[in-house]
């Protein structure tokens, strides 16, 4: 589904990845561990499309295109999704009009008919629940005034109503409590199936707890040191990432 | 988004840029006493009238223009203008739709506002101005049955001389400032409303003006008189066609409100703004003013200024009556070159009178956008409030906003609140936008028209829908 070949990017000057290749396949999901400043969410906004990164090296194929042709947009037509780390507010833009005009805008480009208000209120209600959101959600600014929890949360709700191919999460863990890690974990798995995938961007391993990952990589300094089953993720969590640090 | 992004996001052609071919009965440029009882003269005007114009003049000669206002043009020169120009008649003017000259049916046509479809919707009555002279008005029996006035100022000096002789320059007096007093001499025409004592009114009234007549002024002038306990919602629409040389548009709109009345004034202005370089873009010296004369009167004020080189507008209210209420709602866009000074005047005279004042100011590719606001509290105007809310947004990093509020409150126990804001839209927020599926244009849509949704809330339905659509069109362009 994904293949990362070499992939180089930089800001500015400074060279923030360096060489990464990752294979990820339909069904799959990774996690990518590292230290603060390894790159992870760098890897992430490259995939994504952001343009603060110059690609200076390598490519990626994404179902078969190069991903990186792609304007972020046509990227979200062909299934890609990103959650953001830090989710961006839209002052006087309720959340419901820009849920809808997503999952339109997304269900045009794969031949769906556009969904009527009706319809979509339906469908918005079911993922409430399962994210065990109230509806005055959808009433409220995009992200204006939302706890970083609820940010998340939100997040992962675009993530139902949109239904990607491949997920990247950024730092979905990061600021939840217990309650909404459990909430988000398992919005997560729901996800899960035979074609879509899942790249995990995280710092820590407690999201991995909820949520398994086939694959766990180890990004420090701009490249992956390390990959191994669920377990790598248990020993990073006893041992730390020193050893890689230095690299 | 890159700095090219940007430019092109924002640079497009005015969608409205043509010009009808009528046959004009316009007067050579240059301005005089002579110049100013030959327009009285073809408007067929009583002498009172033509009095009153040639004191303005007098008063205008001793004035200068004023130099206050953050922006930057050329001295005008007036002697280069034409001050009349009016469609030809045919006979006495045109009975129906039929008598009218065809081209210009055309051009409404292309404007999206043809008469006949206008005739059958929903209540609203339409009194077309075209260039300097109304030459169609609708919905006259409805309105005559409710016993509301609306007609040509120009035609009201004829049917009702004792209103037009009470009201006219009683707000805006001939001498308020430069423009005000040019109008004043030189008037062209405009609308006149009236209603009378308790009616409210049963349609919303709309006019549409379009500047047509090459290096031609306009002047129009409105007089809106809302009697004891009235209502009346006005709609004021522009959109002009494309050419190189400026042009003056120097208005007056004067409002007033009795005891226990409404008047609600909604504009959409989409005057030519020029090329790039600000080029033959629309000069618009506007001045508009209501006063709440009796007690819980209220004027509302909602405009939506897309268009024009130069803005220099600032819809004010006079609250005398007690407990009376003005409003401000406003959303200013300058692109390429466009420079807007605008904003408002809300003068507390009366007790608990209460103001509120949203501006929405959006600057882009190389726009000067500027909010100028007074709000002042005379002596006696007890517990009077006012809240006011300045919020600018910045697309691309050539343009600017600036803020300029005045207060003078000279009552102690008034109550003022002022905020402001100045933002960006981030490449941030269109990003994520993005990554949701949107086009790079309707991501810069969406976080627009969440910026000015408070002012839109505040438009008549159908306008609101048509402001939408206008700022779409004018922040539209070849996405890069």
């Amino acid at each position: 589904m994904l293949s990362i070949r070499n992939l180089h990017a930089r800001v500015g000057d400074k060279p923030i990845l360096k060489g990464i290749n990752l294979e990820i396949n339909a069904g799959e999901v990774h996690a990518i561990m590292g230290p603060n400043g390894s790159g992870k969410s760098t890897l992430s906004s490259v995939l994504a499309g952001r343009d603060d990164y110059e690609v200076t090296d390598g490519e990626v194929i994404y179902m078969g295109q190069n991903l990186l042709d792609l304007e972020p947009e046509e990227r979200a037509w062909a299934g890609l999704f990103l959650s953001f780390q830090y989710p961006v507010e839209i002052p006087g833009v309720k959340n419901i009009y820009l849920l809808k005009a997503a999952v339109n805008a997304i269900r045009e480009h794969r031949g769906l008919p556009e969904l009527k208000a009706a319809e979509f209120l339906k469908l918005v209600r079911e993922k409430l629940k399962v994210m065990q959101m109230d509806e005055a959600f959808l009433h409220r600014n995009v992200n204006e005034g939302f706890s970083g929890g609820e940010k998340k949360r939100n997040e992962i709700l675009q993530m139902q109503l949109l239904e990607p191919t491949l997920a990247l999460l950024d730092e979905t863990d990061s600021g939840l409590d217990v309650d909404a890690l459990r909430i988000v974990g398992e919005g997560i798995n729901r996800m899960r199936s035979p074609d879509r995938s899942v790249l995990l961007v995280t710092h820590y391993q407690r999201l991995l707890d909820i949520v398994k990952p086939d694959f766990v990589h180890v990004l420090a300094n701009g490249e992956i040191k390390l990959s191994g089953d669920h377990t790598l993720a248990k020993q990073l969590e006893r041992e730390g990432y020193e050893g890689f640090e230095a690299a | 988004m890159s700095q090219q992004e940007i430019d092109q996001l924002v640079d497009q052609d005015y969608k409205y840029g043509f010009v009808t071919d009528i046959e004009s009965d316009t007067l050579p440029p240059g301005l005089s006493e002579d110049v100013i009882r030959e327009i009285s003269t073809r408007k067929g005007e009583p002498e009172w009238l033509l009095e009153w114009r040639l004191e303005a003049y007098a008063k205008w000669l001793q004035m200068t223009p004023p130099d206050w206002a953050h922006l930057e043009y050329p001295p005008i020169d007036f002697q280069s203008i034409s001050y009349f120009s009016a469609p030809k008649k045919q006979g006495d003017g045109p009975k129906s739709l039929d008598e009218v000259d065809p081209a210009l049916i055309e051009t409404y046509n292309k404007l999206g506002i043809p008469l006949e479809e206008q005739k059958m919707l929903a209540g609203v009555a339409v009194d077309a101005v075209f260039d300097s002279v109304s030459v169609v008005t609708t919905f006259k029996e409805k309105l005559h049955e409710a016993g509301v006035v609306f007609c040509p100022l120009s035609e009201a000096v004829h049917s009702h001389p004792e209103l037009v002789k009470k009201f006219l320059g009683s707000i805006v007096p001939q001498n308020d400032n430069y423009y005000a007093a040019l109008n004043s001499a030189v008037f062209s025409d405009g609308s006149f409303v009236y209603i009378p004592k308790g009616v409210r009114c049963p349609m919303e009234l709309s006019t549409y003006f379009r500047i047509n007549q090459q290096n031609t002024g306009q002047f129009e002038r409105t007089l809106i008189v809302a009697e004891e306990g009235s209502y009346v919602s006005y709609l004021e629409g522009c959109t002009a066609p494309q050419r190189d040389e400026n042009q003056l548009h120097a208005a007056v709109v004067e409002l007033v409100a009795e005891t226990d009345a409404e008047i609600k004034y909604s504009t959409v202005q989409n005057w030519f703004a020029g090329d790039d370089e600000g080029k033959g873009g629309i000069y618009n010296f506007v001045t508009k003013r209501g006063e709440c004369r009796g007690d819980r009167a209220k004027i509302s004020w909602t405009q939506l200024e897309t268009g024009s080189a130069i803005t220099w507008k600032y819809p004010s209210c006079v609250l005398k009556g007690a407990d009376s209420v003005g409003e401000f709602y406003s959303v200013a866009v300058a692109g390429k070159k466009q420079q807007a000074d605008t904003g408002t005047k809300m003068i507390h005279i009366g007790p608990r009178t209460r103001s509120t004042i949203i501006s929405k100011g959006i600057s882009t590719a190389r726009g000067q956008n500027a909010y100028r606001g007074l709000v002042k509290v005379l002596p006696g105007a007890v517990d009077a409030r006012n809240f006011t809310q300045c919020d600018s947004l910045l697309i691309g990093d050539q343009c600017g906003a600036h803020t300029f509020p005045y207060v003078e409150a000279e009552e102690p126990s008034a109550q003022l609140e002022h905020e402001a804001t100045t933002s960006k839209v981030s490449d941030d927020q269109l990003f994520y936008l993005r990554t949701r599926g949107m086009s790079e244009e309707d991501a810069l849509n969406m976080v627009v028209n969440g910026f000015c949704k408070e002012v839109f809330q505040k438009l008549p339905m159908e306008f609101a829908v048509e402001a939408e659509a206008l700022l779409g069109i004018t922040l539209e362009g070849a996405v890069g």
